[in-house]
């Protein structure tokens, strides 16, 4: 496969990495090896897509990132903002549910973070405002979770995501629960939130279609425990629209990434 | 659209009348059953006293019953107060410190299983009445605020703590912003079990200290009212008592809706 283009990235330089992960492992409390040996650098405002099969370790390797989790062997290093208005708070968070606070409104949910964070009330509104503005949900600002669909709440989740305006955007199977068309939707506005924001992405899903959709890179891990089995670069016409979803280029990376994909469940075999 | 949802609602809402109304059916039948029987029977009122003759009793004795009942509910809001305090201040100190929680937990249990009834004469032996009447409401209601407070500071949603860790929260923020707010279902459900439970452990301990004389509760007066044979105002008494009981919970019932009415599940209506 094309993993040589890895090291291109790498040879870059430091100063253009986002995330770099030497050797990483996670070996579980009851002794599961759930991760590694694994590496992978990512450019600064690269989007790409870890994809593997379910247990693979590509969750953990976010939480990794994130620093939720410590790696039990291995060195990670993430890139921290610089002169931006909130530092320490690079990384922003979109786990697989919606993750909200249900007994608070979603403008104080996307809130949150700067008020952790100790910024005064009447700019953390507004930063909120605005976030959530950039996902569409202005006029829900005062609504309560449980009166939002699963696609609106996924939307305050990313809102709230971005309103530390970090450099790096972790998400893990953010869009899975959702129905196809709402899903095809939060990706174009993702896609679109990218390349005005221009952050780095680093996306986690199962699905081939949506992992070629999105991404510059598609990782492809193999099953537990999780090693790179396929670096795939995806080269097309931007700003990618539904016409790439349809066009024959589309098709073709899909096999190829689909290709790389299936010695991951060939142990599987029941499924 | 119109046509359908008042068909659909009609039903809806003869049953909601139905649950109101037939309890009271059942009770008003009852009331005039016992009234019925006392009267042809002729049975007389220091063995059974129908209920005309107990609202007679209640109007009669106000005076009386109305200064016990005061003093009865003073002991109970205090001892639910402590209860209150006490089993969230407890639960939060076990949720900093495993130690804690290790050390202490089983006492608690031992405190809760033991029969109350049995250690009052003990803590009317060591305690002025009045604190030994308040610490038994305590003892019997602060387990539920204990054991409740826990469960919802361990039920907080893994990823939200791990959110809150992402965004380097510090302990009293999480407390604050997280735990607290997660676990208010569960507290404010084991407040309501604990409002009932102080009105029995004060009544217990007013029946344990009425034996020695100097009590002005509920209970002491059903206790004394007994062995003046005056049963109509021991009647009037027990009335009272489980009104009381009644107004308590629907308090705390009514607060509990008015706090998580507008995200909870459990009070939100079955339509959403």
């Amino acid at each position: 496969m094309s993993s040589g283009k890895t090291s291109l990235a790498a040879d870059a330089g430091l100063t253009h990495l986002a995330v770099s992960l030497r050797g990483v492992t996670k070996t579980y409390d009851n002794g599961v090896l759930a991760l590694g040996a694994l590496d992978l650098t990512v450019r600064k405002g690269e989007f790409i897509s870890l994809l593997g099969p379910s247990g693979c370790g590509k969750s953990t390797a976010l939480r990794i990132i994130a620093e939720l989790t410590a790696p039990s062997s291995g060195t990670v290093r993430v890139a921290r903002h610089e002169g931006a208005r909130q530092p320490g708070h690079g990384i922003g968070f979109v786990f697989q549910e919606p993750t909200l606070m249900p007994w608070t409104s979603v403008r104080e949910n996307v809130r949150l973070p700067l008020k952790l964070a100790g910024i005064p009330k009447a700019e953390a509104r507004a930063r909120s405002d605005e976030a959530l503005a950039s996902v569409g949900l202005a006029d829900f600002a005062d609504a309560f979770p449980r009166e939002l669909s699963g696609g609106m709440k996924m939307r305050a989740s990313l809102a709230r995501a971005l309103v530390t305006e970090p450099d790096i955007l972790l998400m893990d199977e953010p869009f899975a629960a959702l129905d196809e068309i709402t899903r095809f939707r939060l990706n174009n506005d993702l896609l679109a939130l990218w390349r005005s924001l221009g952050k780095t992405v680093i996306f986690v899903t199962h699905s081939v279609f949506e992992s070629v959709y999105l991404s510059q890179r598609v990782v492809v891990m193999t099953a537990r425990p999780g090693r790179i089995q396929a670096d795939i670069r995806i080269e097309t016409v931007e700003p990618r629209g539904e016409a790439f979803r349809t066009s024959a280029a589309y098709s073709d990376y899909c096999r190829k990434v689909s290709a790389a994909l299936a010695p991951s469940y060939s142990g599987q075999s029941t499924l | 659209m119109n046509a359908q949802a008042t068909v659909t609602a009609k039903p809806r809402s003869l049953q909601s009348a139905l649950r109101f109304v037939l309890p009271v059916i059942v009770f008003a039948a009852g009331i005039l059953a016992w009234e019925l029987l006392v009267r042809i029977k002729g049975i007389p009122p220091y063995v059974l006293p129908a209920p005309s003759v107990i609202v007679l009793t209640l109007i009669k004795d106000w005076a009386v019953l109305s200064q016990s009942l005061a003093a009865t509910l003073l002991t109970t809001l205090e001892g639910f107060a402590a209860a209150s305090i006490g089993g969230i201040a407890l639960a939060l100190l076990f949720n900093q410190s495993k130690w804690v929680e290790y050390s202490l937990f089983p006492y608690a249990i031992v405190l809760q299983v033991t029969p109350v009834i049995a250690i009052a004469p003990l803590l009317l032996i060591y305690l002025e009445q009045q604190t030994a009447v308040v610490a038994c409401a305590f003892i019997v209601a602060f387990f539920p605020v204990l054991s409740n407070t826990t469960l919802g500071l361990n039920s907080v949603d893994r990823n939200l703590a791990g959110l809150f860790q992402l965004y380097g929260a510090s302990k009293p923020q999480t407390l604050r912003f997280l735990k607290l707010p997660a676990a208010l279902p569960y507290i404010l459900g084991g407040l309501r079990i604990a409002g009932g439970l102080s009105l029995i452990g004060a009544v217990v301990a007013e029946i344990a200290a009425g034996t020695a004389g100097a009590g002005s509760g509920l209970a002491y007066r059903i206790a004394e009212s007994g062995y003046r044979l005056n049963i109509p105002r021991m009647f009037a008494a027990l009335l009272l008592l489980s009104l009381a009981g009644i107004v308590i919970y629907g308090v705390l019932a009514v607060v509990s809706h008015l706090v998580l009415r507008r995200w909870h599940e459990s009070a939100l209506g079955k339509e959403n």
